[in-house]
C-alpha cells in the first residue's frame, strides 16, 4: 500500500507583484536586458542632471544687461530682454494689443465653436474672423495705423503663414483631390500632374520660384508683397499635400454610397459635397493635422527668402554685438516653443484618431 | 432639345473638360506674354548659353575638380553631386539610426522602450531648419580651435573646422583589398540564392550569415597579402594653423548629415515600429504553436510580413530627406540649391531656367524613386492564386 506523504504547497513567490518585480521583470529579465538599462541610465544622467543644472540652477533669470549673467549657467536674461522682437518681430510696440487681441478672438472663437452647431455657421464666423484679424494686423481702416508687412515678424508671423497656409490651401486640396478622382480624363491628368509635380521637387524651391518668377508673370505695375509672395508659394505647395491625404479619405468611402447617391438623383456636386466629402474628410482629419505639423515646422524656410519669422528673430538677436555668445539660450527657447506647438498637435492627432476609431466599429 | 443635351452626363463632361482646358491655356497664355515681356523689359537673358560661361566664384567642397575658372555647367555638376552625397550619407545613416530606434521602441525593456520613445516625441516634433541651424552654430562652433582640437588615437581629430581622419593611399594593396571585399559580396549573394534553392528543394536550412561573415573577414585578409601587404595611411596632421593630410568633412556637412540622420531616423522608427505591429498577433502564436524557435518565426513569418508593410514608407522618408537635403542653403553646404539656384542665379539672374533646371533635377530623382517603390510594391505583392 502506497504511503502518500504530504506535500506543502509552496509559499507564493514574494514577488509577483510589487516594485521588486516589476524591476525584475521588466528592467533586469536577461543579461542583454540589464546592459541595455544600465546603459539607458548612463544616458540619462549624461543628459539631464548637466541640462537642469545649466537651464535651471546656474541659470541667470533676474537682471536687464549682460553683467547680470554672471552664474556661469544659461543667460535667460538675453531671452527675457528680447522676448518681445521673438513674439512680435519688429511690429511697433504701441500697436502691439491689436496682436494680442487677435489671439484673445482665436480662443474666444474655439470657445464658441463648442455651443454652434451648425457647420455653416462655423465655417461663416472663422471666414469673419480671419478678415477682421487681417484688418487689425494690417491697420489702415477704422482709424488704425497702418503697419507694413515688412515689419510683422517673430511667433506672430510664424503662426500667420502657417493659418493662411492651411486654411487658403485647403479648398484647392479638396479640388484636387475630386480632381484625381475623377472619371473625366483631361481633369484627372491636370490634377495628378499638378499633385505629382509639387509633392516631387522640395518648399524650398518652390519658395525661389514664387518670391523670384511670379512677379515676372504679371504686367508691370503688378507688386507683390514679399510676405504675399511666401504665402502663395506654401499655399500652392501644401494644397498638393492635402489633396493626396483626402484622397485617401475619398478612397476609404466604400462604392455603395457612390451607388446611393446616384440612385437617389443625386448631381455630382451634391453627391460629393452631402455624401461623400463629409465622410472623407472625417476619415482624413488626423492625416491633416500630420500636414499642418509639417506646415508649422515648414514656416522656418520663410527665413531663407528674408522674412523674420521667429528662427529668423531669434538667428537677428543673438547676431546683436550686445548680446553676443548667448545664441544657445535663443535656440534652446525656440525650440522649446515649436516643440510645444507641434506636440501638443501631434497628440491631438492621436485623439482624435482614437476618437474616430471608435466610431467606424 | 439643348436642355436634354445639356443633361447628358457625357456632353457635361465635356463641356466641363473644355472649360478647363481653355482656363489653363487662357492663364498660360497670359503670364507667358507678359513673362516674355518683362523678361525683355528687364534686358534678361534667355536660353541655355550661361551654362559655358565662366563662373568665376571658388566651391571649397567639390568631389569632383573644381576651379573658378570653370562654367556654371560645371558648378551644376558640382551641386548635383554634393546632393547625391548628403543623400547617400543621410539614407544611411538614417535607416541605420531608424531601425534600431523602431526594435528598441518595441523592447520589453521598459525604461529603453520609453527612451526610444522619447528620443521620437523629441526630434520629430522640431523644425528640421532649427535642427541644422542648432548643429552648426551651437554645436560644431562651440568645438575647440584646431590647436585645441579633440584628438581620437591621433587618428581623428574634431575642430570647429571639421572632422579629420586618415586616407589610404590608393595603391595596389588598397585595390587589392577592395577586390576582396566585391568578391567576398559576390560570395555572399551567390551562396544565400543557393541556400534559398537548398530550402524550397530539400527544406533543410543553411546558416548563411557565419559563413557571409567568415568570408568578409577572411577575403581581405588574404587579399592584403596578395596586394603586397603594403598598406598606407595619409594621417591628418596639425602645421601651422590647419591641419594637413587625410580627409576632412567640413561642419556644414556634419551638422547636415546630424540634422538629417537624426530628424528622418524619427519617422523611419515609427515606420518601423508600425509594421511590426501591424502583424498580428495570431501569426506569432502560430509560428510559436508550429514549434518555431523565437528567431526562426522573426525570420520566416512576422520580418517577411513586416518588411512588406515598412518599406513602402521608409522608401517615402527617403524621398523627404532628398528634399530636405535642400535646406543645406542655410548653412552653405555646396549642394544644388546653395551653389546652383543661390550663387549661379545672383551671378546670372536668369532664375526661370536655372530654377527650372533645379526643380527637374528633383523631379527626376523623385520619380527615380518611384519607380523603385512601384517595382517593390509589385515584388512585394502577396501573390494570391
Amino acid at each position: 500500500m502506497a504511503i502518500f506523504q504530504k506535500v506543502e504547497a509552496r509559499t507564493a513567490p514574494n514577488s509577483t507583484k510589487g516594485f521588486v518585480h516589476w524591476i525584475k521583470y521588466n528592467l533586469f529579465s536577461t543579461p542583454l536586458n540589464a546592459a541595455l538599462t544600465l546603459l539607458g541610465i548612463a544616458i540619462l544622467f549624461w543628459v539631464i542632471p548637466p541640462f537642469i543644472k545649466w537651464a535651471y540652477i546656474n541659470a541667470d533669470f533676474k537682471g536687464t544687461t549682460r553683467e547680470d549673467c554672471n552664474s556661469g549657467g544659461a543667460c535667460w536674461v538675453f531671452v527675457r530682454m528680447k522676448i518681445d522682437m521673438f513674439m512680435y518681430g519688429f511690429y511697433p510696440s504701441a500697436e502691439r494689443w491689436r496682436v494680442n487681441t487677435i489671439y484673445g478672438l482665436f480662443f474666444i472663437l474655439m470657445g464658441s465653436f463648442k455651443f454652434l452647431k451648425n457647420p455653416w455657421v462655423k465655417v461663416i464666423l472663422m471666414h469673419v474672423y480671419f478678415i477682421a484679424g487681417f484688418i487689425l494686423v494690417r491697420g489702415d481702416m477704422f482709424g488704425l495705423t497702418y503697419v507694413p508687412t515688412d515689419k510683422w515678424g517673430g511667433l506672430m508671423l510664424t503662426i500667420l503663414v502657417a493659418a493662411v497656409g492651411i486654411v487658403s490651401a485647403f479648398p484647392l486640396g479638396v479640388i484636387l483631390a475630386m480632381g484625381r478622382q475623377s472619371k473625366l480624363p483631361i481633369i484627372k491628368s491636370v490634377s495628378v500632374t499638378y499633385i505629382e509635380f509639387i509633392r516631387g521637387v522640395p518648399l524650398i524651391t518652390i519658395l525661389f520660384m514664387s518670391s523670384i518668377i511670379l512677379p515676372l508673370f504679371f504686367p508691370e505695375g503688378v507688386t507683390f508683397d514679399k510676405l504675399l509672395r511666401a504665402l502663395i508659394g506654401i499655399a500652392l505647395f501644401e494644397a498638393a499635400y492635402i489633396a493626396e491625404n483626402i484622397r485617401g479619405g475619398l478612397q476609404s468611402i466604400p462604392k455603395g454610397q457612390y451607388e446611393a447617391a446616384d440612385a437617389i438623383g443625386f448631381s455630382y456636386w451634391q453627391k460629393m459635397f452631402l455624401i461623400i466629402l463629409p465622410q472623407a474628410l472625417k476619415v482624413a482629419i488626423p492625416n491633416l493635422v500630420g500636414v499642418s505639423i509639417a506646415l508649422f515646422q515648414d514656416t522656418t524656410l520663410v527665413l531663407i527668402i528674408g522674412l523674420f519669422d521667429l528662427l529668423a528673430m531669434v538667428r537677428l538677436s543673438a547676431a546683436d554685438s550686445y548680446w553676443l555668445g548667448y545664441e544657445t539660450e535663443g535656440y534652446v527657447f525656440v525650440t522649446f516653443i515649436f516643440w510645444f506647438f507641434c506636440y501638443s498637435m501631434s497628440n491631438f492627432s492621436q485623439k482624435l484618431e482614437k476618437r474616430f476609431n471608435t466610431n467606424l466599429r | 432639345m439643348l436642355i436634354t443635351l445639356l443633361r447628358n452626363p457625357k456632353v457635361r463632361g465635356f463641356i466641363f473638360q473644355l472649360l478647363t482646358v481653355m482656363g489653363l491655356v487662357a492663364f498660360l497664355w497670359y503670364i507667358g506674354v507678359n513673362t516674355v515681356a518683362n523678361i525683355e523689359q528687364r534686358g534678361i537673358q534667355t536660353g541655355f548659353s550661361f551654362l559655358n560661361g565662366t563662373a568665376g566664384f571658388g566651391i571649397d567642397q567639390s568631389p569632383i575638380p573644381y576651379t573658378e575658372e570653370d562654367t556654371h555647367g560645371r558648378v551644376f555638376l558640382v551641386g548635383l553631386l554634393n546632393t547625391l552625397i548628403i543623400a547617400f550619407a543621410g539614407i544611411i545613416l538614417s535607416t541605420l539610426v531608424g531601425v534600431i530606434i523602431g526594435i528598441l521602441r518595441l523592447s520589453k525593456n521598459w525604461l529603453i522602450a520609453k527612451l526610444a520613445r522619447g528620443y521620437v516625441d523629441f526630434f520629430r516634433n522640431i523644425p528640421l531648419l532649427l535642427q541644422i541651424l542648432f548643429w552648426y552654430n551651437v554645436v560644431l562652433r562651440s568645438m575647440p580651435s584646431p590647436k585645441q582640437s579633440y584628438n581620437f588615437f591621433d587618428m581623428f581629430f574634431i575642430n570647429n573646422r571639421g572632422l579629420y581622419f586618415p586616407l589610404p593611399a590608393y595603391n595596389t594593396t588598397f585595390y587589392t583589398i577592395l577586390g576582396g571585399i566585391v568578391v567576398a559580396l559576390i560570395a555572399t549573394i551567390a551562396l544565400n540564392a543557393w541556400a534559398n534553392k537548398r530550402k524550397d528543394t530539400l527544406g533543410e536550412d543553411f546558416a548563411v550569415i557565419p559563413w557571409a561573415i567568415g568570408m568578409f573577414i577572411l577575403f581581405p585578409f588574404i587579399a592584403y597579402f596578395i596586394g603586397g601587404s603594403h598598406l598606407e595611411f595619409s594621417y591628418p596632421e596639425l602645421r601651422g594653423f590647419n591641419f594637413k593630410g587625410g580627409k576632412t568633412l567640413s561642419p556644414e556637412f556634419l551638422a547636415l548629415t546630424f540634422a538629417l540622420t537624426i530628424y528622418t531616423a524619427t519617422f523611419i522608427a515609427e515606420a518601423v515600429r508600425s509594421g511590426i505591429e501591424a502583424v498580428s498577433h495570431g501569426q506569432k502564436e502560430a509560428a510559436a504553436s508550429m514549434g518555431m524557435s523565437h528567431y526562426q518565426s522573426l525570420k520566416l513569418v512576422i520580418l517577411p510580413q513586416a518588411i512588406r508593410i515598412s518599406i513602402p514608407p521608409i522608401i517615402n522618408q527617403y524621398l523627404n530627406l532628398i528634399k530636405n537635403s535642400s535646406l543645406a542653403t542655410a548653412v552653405g553646404y555646396p549642394e544644388i540649391v546653395t551653389v546652383f539656384a543661390g550663387t549661379s542665379l545672383n551671378q546670372v539672374g536668369q532664375a526661370i531656367e536655372i530654377i527650372s533646371m533645379t526643380m527637374l533635377v528633383y523631379l527626376v530623382i523623385s520619380l527615380f524613386v518611384s519607380a523603385i517603390l512601384n517595382w517593390f510594391n509589385n515584388k512585394m505583392k502577396i501573390k494570391e492564386r
